[in-house]
């Protein structure tokens, strides 16, 4: 299955990258994904993870086609 | 029920003009509550020159579409506005809108105060302030931040 990465913000810069596809022959969560596409870097506690625009937790599974997304807490508003 | 997301300055109060002419009927609701966040020259004692605003954009659109369809559902409204820019922001500009109306005030107030606290806490943006010093990301837990 491939999965579409991306990073925002200060973990864009962080990680150097903003964009990465991953392929994946067996199931794997949010946390797997992260530690591969940000070449081991461990996850800051306060990241947080969205599957296809909806907040997931880093144990959630993704499936083929997942658009996987990782950034730190919002400032909007 | 919009959300809009503009690359450009925009004039709140020509926008709550504009909703209420083109989106609702005249005298069917009877209060109106805004808020406007304003970008600020200063943040933690330093002058800000002025600040990008990066943000999410798909997941953007699809949470604040989202949350006026949540607002208009919880609140007894005639309907609710969210304008949020994104981009480079200079001090004085409005960085967002959020209005409501409804028949009676309580729950204009409580559906604007709703929403900019939701947007607050979960809309996928990102300030990052350019001062004197350098540029800096914005982090949630800076209190000098609140609006």
């Amino acid at each position: 299955m491939s999965i579409t990465v991306q990073f925002f913000a200060s973990l864009r810069e962080q990680v150097g990258k903003q964009q990465t596809t991953l392929d994946y022959e067996s199931p794997t969560n949010v946390l797997t994904v992260w530690s591969r596409a940000s070449d081991g870097t461990t996850m800051p506690d306060n990241t947080l993870c969205a599957i296809n625009m909806e907040y997931v937790k880093p144990d959630t599974m993704v499936a083929d086609g997942d658009e996987v997304a990782f950034f730190p807490p919002v400032t909007g508003g | 029920m919009p959300a809009i997301l503009l690359d450009k300055p925009f004039n709140p109060w020509d926008e709550i003009q504009a909703f209420q002419q083109d989106q609702l009927q005249s005298g069917h609701y009877g209060a109106t509550t805004s808020f406007v966040g304003t970008m600020r020259d200063f943040n933690i004692d330093d002058s800000v020159s002025h600040m990008t605003l990066e943000h999410y954009p798909a997941m953007t659109q699809h949470f604040l579409d989202k949350l006026c369809l949540q607002c208009n559902e919880r609140y007894a409204l005639d309907d609710c506005l969210i304008i949020h820019r994104f981009g480079d922001i200079r001090p004085g500009e409005p960085i967002v809108l959020t209005a409501a109306w409804s028949a009676h005030r309580a729950p204009s107030f409580d559906a604007c105060r709703f929403l900019m606290e939701e947007l607050k806490s979960h809309a996928p943006f990102w300030k990052k302030e350019i001062t004197e010093n350098g540029e800096r990301w914005v982090h949630n837990d800076q209190k000098s931040d609140e609006q």
